[in-house]
């Protein structure tokens, strides 16, 4: 088997046992994505497939099977000093950022080799990774359909075995769904858990890094290294980081899930409903008891988000000016000419959409009736599960209502496209954490399965998330 | 007919922490062009702010110090606007849960004038537009300064009102070391917001702020202009448009800048990248109890203490420094009234003419008492003391005795060498004495001075009054 197949872990224990060098594995990446990246199927995980130039610290080699010498793809939202960052849009073409996330950091401190930048909607405002100025993002698994998004470029690599690992963004499921479409692990952390420093904020109070894997162990073996709390970002939780890898391996019997009823009503339907309650027969048969709960403003959250998400994103996007970095239009006479000009060009349909609609929310005259209450909504969403987990450990979920859908079906119709998150939205706005996993296949099309959890149990998704995978 | 002014004051002030408000770069005066900057202060993408908690400290004690109460939450919010020496198209200040609230400036006639709050925030850079002819420059090592914006009820009633209110709220922010409030610098800006109605029964006039007032004096002189601007159009039956209007310092008029459909939506909503907090109880105390003394209480020990007139107690407690400066040196000799006089004189007028503060001058609390007591001793005269020692001690850090050999000041009040003297002044003016015997008492003042000029200062002057009085009596 070629390097580039393996998981994280087998790769770590195959440098334990001296069977390869870093090289062997950096050669097998480089060579994989330059002959699969941009063969006939156009799958195009990568903003760029050529010259990749391999980013990595000395570090002493670990006793135990762990990061050291692993590749990791990285979302193109991501600052790695040196390289060029784009967030897949043109007003960034060119910018090179000076410093590392606090993320990369970490993950070169973990002795890991940072390798080649994945594809995205542009600054990550999508859920088919079709809006990026790289052009679209395939699905491995068909490349006639989507990889989901936004981080669909990181899903569709590890998916591809162009990556061993990558790491994604979510603010409404952009890590969980793409890991869905793909077949892959997907987990966001719980707000907090990782630090925001050097991601490329879409939306401040939802966006989180996470890890996209081949399985759960590889997943619990990355967030180990970039968990933890960061002087650099005051949102990141000063909470104590646990061995998820101890979680695994661990029985689930007697372990609580809920089945929350919102989730299971009109609207999920045929194959994707089948195989996520054949899902959940597994999980009673591994000794997992399921409850019904209930959390009742779950038909508010796509409509809370919609709200919340672009008035932070218009507000963040407004450095983009032409001023310091990035794209500016050389022709305008006028300052006014320069920061339309350069904003009206630099940024794309989707992106002016959303910074157009947060505007609107957070006006003078509608900041109340927009913004304000979709914040007190998001509060009573939060308590829902602030309620649901006083009864159960985890709650499960099917993590898209469809397995992914082709190219060009959803966007002209925006609405459409939106309602590809309503089953992720929520963790997001709760700041839980939650996993994506294959559970199945619909017409041969991946179909995940999400977990959520209470906030910082990430280690007892791990553990459920492990059982389930390993339980054929 | 002059109306009726209502004045309230937004004062900007940059609080002396060693680094900026949300992130480590440092505050140097001066820096060449975007020296002092870094990703987070250049708002490069996806950089996060991080609350600098000196800033924090600096803040609260200038809350307690103007008597204000500090918020029970604590959050910050972004005011959205583009301008291009905003990085972010955002400014980090604080909407509606500010730092403090309330508090107010005791005037001399006790007067209390109410502050509505006091909240943190971070400056811009600057734009330099005489580089080039079709492009300007953005420099933003000040981008990312702290400061605390200090804004008043509107209960001024006069400029003059304004300009006490200015002065006493530098003294209380110099004096617990939160700001240097050196306008010069730019570490204290204000904005007046003037309305004028015919009535105090009237409901408050339209509101006209007004910016660019880069001096107290600024200040002044663009109310009292605005109260004579505004009434004369009241009056000739024109309605004032609510507008922002600068002050032009030259002209001394105000223009219109940008009228109220112009203004801003600045589209306020809480910072997510900065996690609301509160302060405890005992914190807040701690502070408070940390507090220097206060401009109003010093003032009040001084003239207590030091039998000091008001007047006095004022000017010597209008700066820490200064005030530091008396007690030390009053340790020392116990002429209080001598040591005031030399203080609020001669080492006033060197301060403003050399633009300086006493820190950065060579004297000492022992040096002056050097020159004091020379003069209390009756070795040297006041007047050589301060116009030919006094100089050299502050430039040059010397001793006064050392000057005074030196220069050959000693004084005199050896009786014959007086007398000596005051026969050439007699002889010289024999008209004068012929005044003084025909019963003109001043001409004897002259013959003193006369005297005093011939001895080149150095004559006791007591002693000089002293034999010319016997002298002119002998003669006649």
């Amino acid at each position: 088997m070629e390097l580039n197949q393996l998981t994280a872990y087998q790769l770590a224990e195959l440098y334990q046992k001296n069977g390869c060098t870093q090289k062997d594995a950096v050669d097998s990446l480089k060579k994989a994505i330059e002959t699969k990246d941009r063969d006939a199927r156009q799958i195009h995980a990568y903003v760029t497939a050529e010259n990749l130039s391999p980013r990595h610290r000395k570090a002493e080699k670990t006793s135990k099977p762990s990061l050291w010498g692993v590749p990791i793809a990285i979302k193109d939202n991501i600052c790695v000093e040196g390289e060029e960052i784009t967030c897949g849009s043109k007003i960034l073409k060119g910018f090179v950022s000076p410093y590392n996330a606090t993320v990369i950091e970490k993950l070169l401190n973990a002795g890991a080799i940072v390798l080649g930048r994945t594809n995205m909607d542009e600054f990550a405002f999508g859920s088919s990774c079709e809006t990026s100025c790289y052009g679209p993002t395939r699905n491995p698994r068909d490349p006639e359909r989507v990889p989901g998004g936004s981080s669909g470029g990181s899903a569709a690599a590890v998916a591809d075995h162009t990556a061993i690992a990558a790491l994604g963004s979510d603010t409404g499921g952009s890590i969980r769904q793409p890991a869905a479409f793909c077949g892959v692990v997907g987990m966001k952390p719980t707000y907090g858990r990782v630090s925001r420093y050097g991601l490329i904020a879409f939306a401040s109070s939802l966006d989180q890094i996470g890890p996209i894997t081949k399985d759960v162990r590889d997943n619990a073996m990355i967030l180990n290294a970039i968990a933890g709390y960061d002087t650099k970002d005051s949102s990141s939780a000063n909470v104590p980081v646990p061995d998820y890898m101890e979680f695994l391996g661990k029985s689930i019997k007697g372990m609580k899930i809920g089945k929350p009823k919102e989730y299971f009503a009109a609207g999920l339907g045929g194959e994707t409903e089948k195989i996520i309650n054949q899902s959940i027969d597994k999980l009673k048969s591994l000794g997992a008891e399921i409850v019904d709960v209930s959390l009742p403003h779950t038909s508010y959250s796509v409509n809370v988000y919609y709200i919340v998400a672009p008035s932070e994103a218009s507000s963040n996007l407004a450095r983009f000016d032409g001023v310091r970095f990035g794209f500016r239009d050389k022709s305008a006479k006028t300052l006014l000419e320069m920061y339309e000009n350069s904003r009206g060009q630099g940024f794309g349909a989707e992106v002016k959409r959303r910074i157009i609609l947060g505007t609107y929310s957070l006006s003078s005259g509608y900041y109340d009736a927009y913004y304000l209450k979709a914040m007190k909504v998001r509060t009573k969403i939060k308590d829902d599960f602030d309620q649901a987990f006083k009864k159960v450990d985890a709650i499960v979920t099917p993590t898209a209502p469809s397995p992914a859908f082709k190219l060009g079906e959803k966007t002209t119709n925006p609405l459409e496209m939106y309602l590809s998150d309503i089953y992720t939205i929520s963790a997001n706005l709760a700041g839980v954490p939650a996993i994506s996993l294959p559970c199945g296949l619909a017409s041969k099309l991946p179909i995940g399965i999400q977990f959520m959890g209470k906030p910082f149990d990430e280690g007892n998704l791990y553990k459920l998330a492990h059982a389930f995978e390993q339980a054929k | 007919m002059t109306m009726i002014p209502t004045i309230g004051l937004e004062v900007h002030v940059q609080l002396k922490s060693k680094t900026k408000i949300f992130c480590g770069c440092e505050l140097k005066f001066a820096s060449p062009p975007n020296s002092q900057v870094c990703p987070v202060c250049l708002g490069l993408p996806g950089v996060l702010p991080v609350l600098n908690q000196e800033v924090f400290n600096l803040g609260l004690r200038a809350v307690l110090a103007m008597n204000g109460t500090v918020s029970k939450k604590i959050k910050f919010d972004r005011k959205n606007y583009y301008y291009p020496d905003l990085p972010k198209g955002y400014q980090i200040s604080q909407f509606d849960c500010p730092l403090g609230q309330g508090g107010f400036i005791e005037l001399a006639s006790r007067k209390k004038v109410k502050l509505n709050r006091a909240h943190l925030e971070e400056d811009a850079g600057k734009l330099i537009h005489d580089q080039s002819p079709d492009s300007s420059l953005v420099d933003l090592n000040r981008a990312g300064t702290p400061l605390l914006e200090i804004v008043s009820e509107p209960e001024i009633d006069s400029p003059e009102e304004a300009y006490e209110y200015l002065t006493n709220l530098k003294a209380i922010l110099k004096s617990v070391g939160v700001s240097e409030c050196d306008m010069e610098k730019g570490h204290l800006r204000c904005d007046a917001n003037v309305s004028v109605r015919k009535n105090t029964s009237d409901k408050l006039g339209r509101r006209v702020e007004i910016k660019n007032l880069n001096s107290f004096k600024a200040v002044k002189a663009a109310i009292e202009h605005e109260i004579k601007r505004q009434s004369e159009a009241v009056n000739a039956g024109q309605i004032i448009a609510q507008e922002t209007r600068l002050w032009d310092d030259a002209r001394e008029k105000t223009f219109t800048m940008r009228s109220k459909e112009e203004a801003h939506d600045y589209r306020y909503f809480p910072e997510p990248d900065l996690v609301p907090f509160s302060v405890a109880e005992e914190v807040i105390e701690a502070a408070r109890k940390a507090l220097p003394e206060l401009p109003k209480a010093k003032r009040e020990r001084f003239i207590k203490e030091y039998g000091l007139s008001e007047y006095d107690a004022v000017l010597l407690t209008g700066e820490i420094g200064i005030a530091q400066f008396f007690e030390s040196t009053v340790k020392l000799n116990s002429n209080f009234k001598a040591v005031a006089n030399w203080m609020t004189g001669p080492v006033f007028a060197y301060l403003g003419e050399n633009n300086k503060n006493i820190e950065e001058t060579k004297l000492s609390p022992a040096l002056l008492i050097g020159i004091l007591n020379l003069v209390q001793e009756n070795k040297v005269s006041l007047q050589a003391a301060k116009e030919k020692i006094f100089p050299d001690v502050i430039a040059q850090g010397r001793e006064a005795k050392e000057v005074m050999k030196e220069k050959g000041l000693e004084q005199v009040s050896d009786d014959s060498a007086i007398e000596g003297w005051i026969q050439e002044a007699i002889q010289a003016n024999p008209k004068v004495v012929q005044d003084y015997k025909s019963g003109k008492e001043t001409a004897a003042m002259f013959l003193v001075g006369q005297t005093m000029k011939k001895s080149q200062g150095k004559a006791n002057p007591g002693k000089v009054l002293e034999l010319m009085k016997k002298a002119l009596n002998a003669h006649a």
